[in-house]
């Protein structure tokens, strides 16, 4: 066990690497760039030149990458283009309120789809069967940027449920801990803080869980059924058994593994969703900042860091969902 | 009273579209307390459904199962379900065929056999797993405190159907339904196993009905035989008279087909010809009759009753192999 998590962290320190080096490029090579961006279209081009020199993007690209790498390995990604704040300073503002989002979105995602997909498969061609499968179809067709904005429309404009946008109502003072609003409200007892930043999470984290939602409640669906078609629950009625423990220790626990396959491969699309979601709600995440960041001037130095991080969070999450496979499967374990 | 009566037994399955199809028709029969019961017959002719629809295990839905199913008394087609899951595995218990894919492969056995008791017995899980523990000794598993923690592609196939028939025995049913229960066994774990299976009936009185394609299982075991073709007893007689003196051709010919060691030296093997798929409705007539040899004009003229014989069991032919020809 211990060298598969050996194996799997140097082939992760690998692709992070490679995955540096094209992001370094790729960003390089982007129309526009941070001297358009500072001194505007009608700066001269001895202006431009001086700029260019000074951020030190004259020289070779190796060259840049090279420097780039040397600091990285310090800790040090460098300051902000449009800021001048420390970009570590300026993600680590941003990481807590997206890994918030994103996983209140998960909750949502597998706290209701993978009850709904049980009972589709249980009620196999059925009236809920039907509705869950053309809802599912309908969640991962609609784009999260329309629905974002829809749910905003009906819920913050004409019927007042919940506020429109931000993680906090402006005013209110909370004590940051962790940088999840509603646990650092539980951790120092301010519970009307905790109450307020999950009043603000509700619409964004449906928004984003729109998409895992549909996906785990089909591959839930698909493999219950599969399972429902095994010898061994026929044993596990056979014996007389509740269908309380018929269904949770030889239906669920069996269907469950394509199931948490499914929730690692999601925090990519929860990742992107977030992007979008965090534009519609102004919600003040990495999403927010990457969008901030490009069209604000191409602030390479952030991009880089941002990108490298939602790489390695991706990354570390699939490895442990492989790992907590071997713990469910104990036939993977033996291999 | 009968431990199990089965009186008229029938099983359609019916899906939307699609014409609906008898898988099995009127079965009847009888199991005694203590007694060993052979279901015989091909694939596909009804065995198994019949064993499922006794159990209440068949899909709740595409199927009609009629007639009635009495244990001591009780009709189980008719309990509430769940009163029948009460009964299941504590009363009666079955064991199937294919011993890997009966276990749950993410559940160590033990478990597996202590639910049982948790169930009906309701035992702790500490005092289930003990009984696990020397149940799993009494069906011959070594080292099973070990086993306990195992999961089932640990053990081997022997092993596994072991422990799937330590769940069955589990809370001393007075009934156990054996669906094939050696046909995925290498051929000397089968015979294993089957002593096992006798050994444990007589020790315990527990009645056992066997499904089997397999004669030479029933030759070893059972009291009394059923011979199933296309969802109806064709033959039932007692053991020895069965082997002695098989009344119906198709029980003739499952009979003449066994390979014998001593038959000449480059004798073709006896077969009967078609396959199980060449049957006629019974409503036309005698489903056997177009692999029958000894098909008469009445076989196609609609389908013969069973009838008592001489010899104490029951047969359903227009015209039975002489009770003068032996079995070869």
């Amino acid at each position: 066990m211990l060298r598969v998590i050996v194996r799997r962290l140097l082939q992760l320190v690998v692709t992070l690497m490679a995955l540096s080096a094209l992001i370094f490029i790729w960003l390089r090579n982007l129309p526009g760039g941070p001297v358009e961006a500072l001194l505007g279209e009608r700066a001269t081009p001895e202006r431009r030149a001086l700029l260019t020199k000074a951020l030190g993007y004259d020289q070779p690209i190796l060259v840049q990458y090279g420097k780039f790498m040397q600091r990285v390995l310090t800790g040090d990604f460098g300051n902000s283009i449009r800021t001048g704040d420390p970009v570590t300073e300026v993600i680590s503002r941003a990481f807590p309120a997206t890994i918030e989002l994103a996983l209140a979105a998960m909750i949502i995602a597998v706290g209701l789809g993978v009850p709904l997909g049980y009972l589709a498969a249980r009620w196999r061609g059925r009236a809920l069967d039907n509705l869950t499968i053309a809802g599912t179809l309908l969640g991962i067709s609609i784009p999260i940027f329309f629905l974002g904005y829809l749910l905003k429309d009906v819920f913050t404009q004409n019927i007042h449920w919940f506020p429109p946008s931000g993680r906090l109502t402006t005013g209110l003072d909370n004590t940051n801990v962790t940088g999840f609003f509603v646990l650092d409200g539980l951790l120092t007892r301010e519970f009307d803080a905790s109450a307020d930043a999950l009043w603000h999470l509700i619409l964004p984290a449906v928004t984003l869980a729109t998409i895992p939602l549909a996906v785990i409640v089909r591959i839930t669906r698909a493999s219950v059924l599969d399972v429902l078609n095994e010898d061994y629950v026929r044993t596990a009625e056979a014996k007389g058994l509740r269908h309380r423990t018929i269904r949770g220790r030889h239906i669920l626990r069996n269907a469950l593994l394509p199931v948490v396959t499914t929730i690692g491969l999601q925090t990519g699309a929860l990742l992107s969703g977030a992007v979008l979601t965090e534009k519609v709600y102004n919600w003040g995440g990495l999403g927010t900042l990457i969008t901030d960041s490009i069209s604000g001037g191409r602030d390479y130095p952030v991009l880089q860091a941002i990108i490298l991080l939602a790489a390695l969070v991706f990354v570390v999450v699939n490895l442990l969902v492989d790992l907590s496979y071997a713990f469910i499967d104990p036939r993977v374990r033996v291999r | 009273m009968s431990l199990l009566d089965v009186r008229d037994l029938s099983v359609v399955f019916q899906r939307r579209g699609e014409r609906p199809f008898t898988a099995v028709d009127k079965v009847s029969f009888t199991v005694e307390p203590g007694q060993t019961v052979g279901l015989v017959g091909e694939s596909g002719c009804g065995k198994s459904v019949t064993s499922l629809a006794i159990m209440g295990l068949l899909p709740k839905r595409g199927n009609k199962v009629t007639g009635e199913v009495l244990f001591e008394g009780t009709d189980l087609l008719r309990l509430r379900p769940d009163d029948l899951r009460d009964r299941r595995g504590r009363e009666i218990s079955m064991i199937f065929q294919d011993p890997l894919s009966s276990l749950n492969p993410v559940i160590p056995i033990g478990i597996q056999v202590a639910e049982v008791l948790e169930r009906h017995q309701g035992r702790d899980r500490k005092q289930a797993l003990r009984e696990s523990r020397d149940l799993l000794d009494a069906v011959g598993i070594p080292d099973p405190q070990r086993r306990l923690s195992e999961y089932p592609h640990q053990i081997s196939g022997g092993m596994r159907q072991r422990a799937l028939i330590a769940i069955a025995l589990a809370c001393k049913p007075r009934l156990l339904i054996a669906d094939e229960p050696t046909t995925a066994l290498d051929v000397t774990i089968q015979a294993q196993i089957l002593t096992l299976l006798k050994q444990l009936v007589d020790e315990t009185g527990t009645a056992l009905v066997m499904i089997t394609h397999d004669l030479g299982v029933v030759a070893g075991l059972c009291d009394t035989v059923n011979v199933l073709y296309g969802g109806k007893v064709v033959e039932r007689a007692p053991r020895h008279e069965l082997f002695a003196h098989a009344r119906h051709p198709y029980t003739h010919g499952l009979l003449n087909s066994v390979p014998r060691l001593d038959s000449p030296r480059g004798e073709r093997l006896h077969a009967i010809r078609g396959s199980v798929a060449d049957n006629i409705p019974w409503a036309e007539g005698c489903a056997f009759a177009p692999r029958c040899d000894n098909v008469v004009d009445a076989c196609l003229e609609g389908p013969p009753p069973l009838e008592p014989t001489a010899g104490g069991g029951d047969l359903r032919c227009n015209n039975p192999v002489s009770e003068e020809v032996a079995v070869r």
